[in-house]
């Protein structure tokens, strides 16, 4: 789609058309106090200085061996997923205006939808979310809406759901009148208790399920699907989409399944970056499609009946529905969704679970290795998927720093978020990860605990 | 020109709303209204045993580029709801006034439908508006 650029004569011709003197007073309805710029942003950059400030910050990010996970994981990328998604083509962040006049760009949002409703064993996909945290947010949200059962704005939030989405899923719905109850895991497996939760709730809108968990863990997903329906709770299924390859889907949980499934979309194809651009995904039942956020692309025909793509269900969002709409939420990391659905294009099923076994097994072999050195012990028994949390014998904050001197970034510290678990570190080896890796991992901790 | 019957009461919001002489009153959207919202494509409707006041919005009608809000022109609960609607969204369309009616409500005590516009006062509201 080419670049058109507004030249001062088009700019006047438009303004005299609609009777306005300038640009500016087109924003005259929004309160002077309001328009006069956000505190802390500085003023503009030209290229020259931007570029001489990304190279420096760039070369900030380590090149060390990645052992943290945490949320966001360091995934082989293949080559052609970036060559593929920077086609002009393909190049924008948004569903373009007049999205029809676009059907590649509307027919690679329907591939993805159909990828992740498949991927989470759901009925609907909407076209992405932001980010996983602020998925999760929104799927709150939802909850209650879609709960016609119950009028509660409780949802209970186990304490294993990432701690980073605990709190911004927090401020997201907090004006709302929408409070999260926590709920606390059980200290020998690092999961929620099924056989211990309560049993008069109360009216609730919905349970969040982690899997896996912060810890990496694996929730007894059925029995606590199961226990939510039974409490007339709808379930807000929060997954990592690598393990969904491998793992049940959320669409087969318990007697029922997930009402509505979010997660971070990082893990397909979309490199670490220093925390960001990401993408969130969210799925969901078809019974609950009208409250569902986001953007819909669906198939249909065209005048002489050729297949054809094109928005759908609007009437959900802001354009339309105004002050009512399910959500805010446009295309948003559009960009990040077609990197994602080339991946997954590419390694396929079998691609993604090679990729899901393969992490899985160098986390375990990592685990086996650190925890054969003294005073190394995992924190929890149960399985986990490529994840677990150790506990050391030294302050965790001193290992890491001592393990970076040594170029490896050896996990993400729990101690703020969980202090419960003393000196505990979280660490995951994805497939990237070599035997020799694991090995060097293993050799400097020994070093550093000496 | 659109049907206005003579028999229904009516709301400056564009519902009608039918006695049915037993405590309860139907209610849907007028002919106006649905013409002016075009095909509809989805009807939410609320869970009977609701308890609505007057101008709560209780059922939202939904066209392809246009959705708007249903309001209880009384106080009162949900008996009953249309549940053909979830399949024949279009009856709204089709038969404003007899298959594509929404809602019925029980009053609640004391309430009647005096305050509600006659055919000729809705009649004069559809006039202003569409000069």
């Amino acid at each position: 789609m080419p670049f058109i650029p507004h030249t001062q004569q088009d700019i006047d011709q438009m303004l005299s058309v609609i009777g306005v003197d300038s640009i500016d007073a087109l924003f005259d309805e929004i309160p002077g106090e309001l328009q006069t710029g956000i505190d802390g942003v500085p003023e503009g950059l030209g290229e020259m200085a931007v570029t001489r400030l990304m190279e420096e910050r760039a070369a900030r990010d380590p090149r060390d061996l990645c052992f943290i996970g945490a949320g966001a994981y360091d995934h082989h990328i293949p080559a052609a997923v970036w060559q593929i998604t920077t086609r002009g083509e393909y190049y924008s962040a948004y569903t373009p205006y007049q999205a029809e006049a676009s059907q590649g760009n509307l027919q690679l949002i329907y591939e993805y939808q159909t990828m992740m409703a498949g991927l989470t064993g759901m009925e609907v996909s909407n076209a992405s979310m932001y980010d996983g945290a602020s998925a999760l947010g929104e799927a709150a949200l939802m909850a209650v809406r879609a709960n016609r059962r119950s009028r509660s704005r409780r949802i209970l939030m186990p304490t294993t759901v990432n701690p980073l989405y605990r709190r911004t899923a927090e401020v997201i719905v907090g004006n709302q009148g929408i409070t999260f109850e926590p709920l606390d895991y059980d200290p020998a497996t690092g999961t929620i208790d099924s056989g211990s939760l309560p049993t008069d709730p109360g009216d609730v809108a919905a349970l969040v399920i982690p899997q896996p968990n912060f810890f990496g863990a694996l929730e007894d997903v059925d029995a606590l699907t199961d226990w939510a329906h039974d409490q007339g709770a709808l379930v807000i299924a929060v997954v990592n989409p690598t393990a969904m390859a491998v793992l049940s889907a959320p669409g087969s949980w318990g007697a029922e399944g997930a009402d509505i499934v979010c997660g971070e979309g990082q893990p397909l194809g979309i490199p670490l970056s220093s925390g960001g651009p990401y993408y969130g995904f969210m799925c969901c039942r078809k019974s609950h499609l009208r409250q569902l956020p986001g953007r819909l692309v669906a198939r249909a025909v065209d005048a002489d009946g050729r297949d054809g793509y094109t928005l759908t269900l609007q009437a959900r969002e802001q354009h339309i529905r105004r002050s009512k709409a399910t959500s805010n939420i446009c295309t948003n990391q559009g960009l990040m969704v077609t990197a994602s659905t080339i991946y997954m294009a590419l390694l396929g099923a079998d691609g993604l679970a090679a990729v899901a076994g393969r992490s899985h097994a160098n986390t375990r072999a990592l685990v086996e290795k650190l925890t054969a050195l003294p005073g190394v012990e995992r924190a929890f028994g149960g399985a986990y998927f490529h994840e677990a949390v150790l506990r050391l014998p030294r302050p965790a904050g001193e290992v890491l720093e001592a393990l970076a001197e040594r170029g490896i970034l050896g996990g993400c510290r729990l101690a703020g978020d969980y202090p419960e678990l003393g000196e505990a570190l979280l660490v995951s080896a994805t497939e990237r990860r070599t035997g020799a890796d694991l090995d060097r991992y293993a050799a400097a901790l020994a070093e550093v605990l000496a | 020109m659109s049907e206005i019957p003579t028999e229904l009461r009516y709301t400056s919001s564009h519902e009608w709303v039918e006695d049915q002489g037993d405590g309860t009153v139907t209610l849907g959207v007028t002919d106006h209204a649905q013409d002016a919202l075009g095909d509809l494509v989805f009807v939410e409707l609320p869970e009977v045993g609701q308890e609505l006041a007057a101008g709560d919005a209780c059922a939202v009608v939904e066209s392809v580029k246009a959705a708007s809000d249903v309001y209880a022109p009384v106080k009162g609960s949900v008996v009953e709801v249309n549940e053909e609607l979830e399949e024949h969204p279009e009856y709204v369309n089709e038969d404003p006034y007899g298959k594509g009616w929404l809602v019925r409500l029980e009053l609640a005590e004391g309430v009647g439908l005096d305050d509600l516009l006659d055919a000729a006062a809705y009649q004069a509201v559809v006039e202003a508006e569409e000069e």
